[in-house]
């Protein structure tokens, strides 16, 4: 690949006597920031964290601004190895964590001294945790942003997922401040599943009413073909009304898009800029990090909801963000 | 030119022009993007046009969403009442492809669905000057239209899980070039020296919704020595 794999090779080496170092990857963990915006009209994809709330919790954590670069492990956690001393936090998915052996809590800012072992149990509840690390991973950013996106193989550690042996160069953190010791997030991590607002929509004319009746009552399953691209969901199949052609439009978050099998699929982080298949509708923004939330197996369940009501929900969020951001 | 403005989720909105592929339609679009990323609005995020729609993502935190579709409303007023001149010189990006053999290795599928000689679906598809609609799937990946019926070869039935960068394929009345290795459905009848996509370049994009492409047949010899030059050039 073309992608410059000797530049951030000299990264991961540039931190030899620093940074950590990944001793065992876990399923999949890949380096996100908030995300590649500006791009999407030239094909590249914006990627980032599946829940932004506790990505950005975990940064808070560790007084890293919001967007920092941080850890995204998924279902299966990794075993870390710190060459330095660092202060890092977990938050999302409930891992029971261990420090050089000891125990320690999700949501909270501890400290790693150089050559201690940070180890994720099996997981309890929720999909994905975020890793961050007081000044945050410092891959070099691709076109803007350091945010791992795995079909173009951009950004993040060569554009791929961790592997054993790699090592992470940490940025320069900020002076340490006492900080608060639990961060309360806002999320409440799904239970094997959830239930989303959607805003209906835009394909409106693509599907019968009692289609989109059926939308709104069946409870949907994640099937394993999910990824970070999107979520393939089993349930009531939403025929479309016609084979009319549709003509490729941009894609955002959260869109649901009915292929012409009828199975509906969320676009998620890594989803392509633009796609060509009806959308039923679009789950709003607060909802997003629920959604990022739910593993294989779980169940999901859409609710309509209006423009004004999924405003005020992610205020609600954003209020809460930027308290635990400011006081902890 | 009508158009229509309207939410996509709650962080979206969408102006939508006539739903065809249409150089005039598309012109509109590329002009609007254009006009509406110069105005740099606050909270917008990314301001995407597709073959006959103009997508702008925003932040709802730090929108007025009001706002912003009054002013994209009257960017396209503008645009739509005013002369068809591009946004920028129009460009014209000769692509140079080296067509069929292990390159091209679906050229003679689309030679049989033209009922053509290999050689006549090379001439058809280097004939016209395509226009790139807009930029999707792969970051760099441009869509290509339109070419020519007889050799408009569906997607494949099966797609190919590692397409190889530089890929030239057809989709029907589009055509594209592969910036990454990367699964893909088109029919391949050739491959590319030229870098489309390279992130370490200065401009890493070389084509932009809006410009004029022609493919250039190359012999296979010529193909080698322009990939190693591209490679010296960039290593």
């Amino acid at each position: 690949m073309e992608l410059g794999p000797e530049r951030s090779r000299e990264a991961g080496i540039g931190g030899a006597a620093g940074g950590f170092a990944i001793r065992s990857p876990g399923l999949l963990t890949t380096v996100q920031d908030g995300g590649r915006y500006g791009r999407q009209h030239l094909g590249v994809p914006v990627a980032g964290p599946m829940d932004a709330v506790s990505y950005r919790v975990a940064n808070a954590a560790v007084g890293n601004s919001p967007s920092s670069a941080a850890l995204e492990v998924t279902l299966v956690g990794p075993e870390i190895e710190f060459r330095q001393a660092a202060r890092f936090a977990v938050s999302g998915a409930a891992f029971p964590l261990q420090l050089a052996g000891a125990s320690i809590p999700s949501d909270a800012p501890a400290l790693a001294a150089a050559g201690q072992r940070l180890t994720f149990g099996q997981r309890r509840r929720g999909a994905r945790a975020y890793l961050a690390v007081a000044g945050g991973v410092a891959v070099p950013a691709v076109l803007g942003s350091r945010a791992t996106h795995l079909g173009s193989r951009t950004g993040g550690l060569d554009g791929r997922a961790l592997r054993a042996g790699d090592l992470l160069p940490i940025g320069t953190a900020g002076r340490m401040e006492p900080l608060p010791r639990r961060f309360r997030s806002p999320l409440a991590l799904p239970d094997g599943g959830a239930r989303v607002r959607v805003v209906l929509g835009p394909h409106d004319a693509h599907f019968e009413p009692r289609v989109v009746d059926s939308f709104l009552t069946t409870r949907y399953f994640v099937t394993p073909q999910s990824d970070r691209m999107g979520y393939r969901l089993r349930g009531a199949l939403l025929p479309r009304r016609t084979d009319g052609h549709l003509l490729s439009t941009a894609t955002p978050f959260g869109a649901v898009q009915v292929p012409p099998g009828g199975e509906p699929i969320v676009l998620m982080a890594d989803r392509q800029t633009a796609g060509g298949y009806p959308r039923i509708g679009t789950v709003i923004t607060a909802d997003l990090p629920l959604v990022g939330q739910l593993a294989p197996g779980d169940w999901i369940e859409f609710e309509a909801c209006d423009q004004a009501t999924a405003l005020r929900a992610l205020v609600r969020l954003e209020r809460a963000l930027l308290a635990l951001e400011r006081d902890g | 030119m009508p158009w229509s403005l309207s939410r996509l989720g709650d962080a979206a909105l969408v102006l939508a022009f006539e739903e065809r592929i249409d150089p005039a339609v598309n012109s509109c679009v590329v002009r609007t993007a254009a006009a509406i990323r110069e105005s740099s609005c606050a909270g917008v995020r990314d301001v995407v046009g597709s073959y006959a729609a103009v997508t702008v993502h925003f932040d709802p935190l730090r929108t007025d969403v009001d706002g912003l579709a009054d002013r994209v409303e009257r960017i396209a007023g503008e645009v739509a009442s005013a002369p068809d001149v591009p946004v920028a010189p129009p460009r014209t990006v000769e692509i140079p492809v080296c067509y069929g053999g292990t390159l091209g290795p679906d050229l003679a599928a689309v030679a049989r669905f033209g009922g053509c000689s290999p050689a006549t679906v090379v001439a058809r598809h280097a004939a016209p000057t395509y226009r790139v609609y807009m930029l999707g799937f792969l970051p760099g990946f441009a869509y290509l239209a339109t070419v020519d019926p007889t050799i408009a070869a569906p997607r494949r039935d099966a797609p190919r899980l590692r397409v190889p960068a530089g890929s030239v394929g057809i989709a029907g009345g589009q055509t594209g070039v592969y910036p990454l290795e990367a699964p893909g459905g088109w029919q391949l009848v050739g491959r590319t020296p030229r870098r489309v996509y390279d992130p370490d370049r200065t401009e890493p994009f070389l084509l932009q919704a809006g410009d004029a492409v022609r493919f250039v047949p190359i012999g296979e010899a010529d193909y080698r020595a322009q990939v190693a030059q591209v490679e010296e050039a960039s290593p």
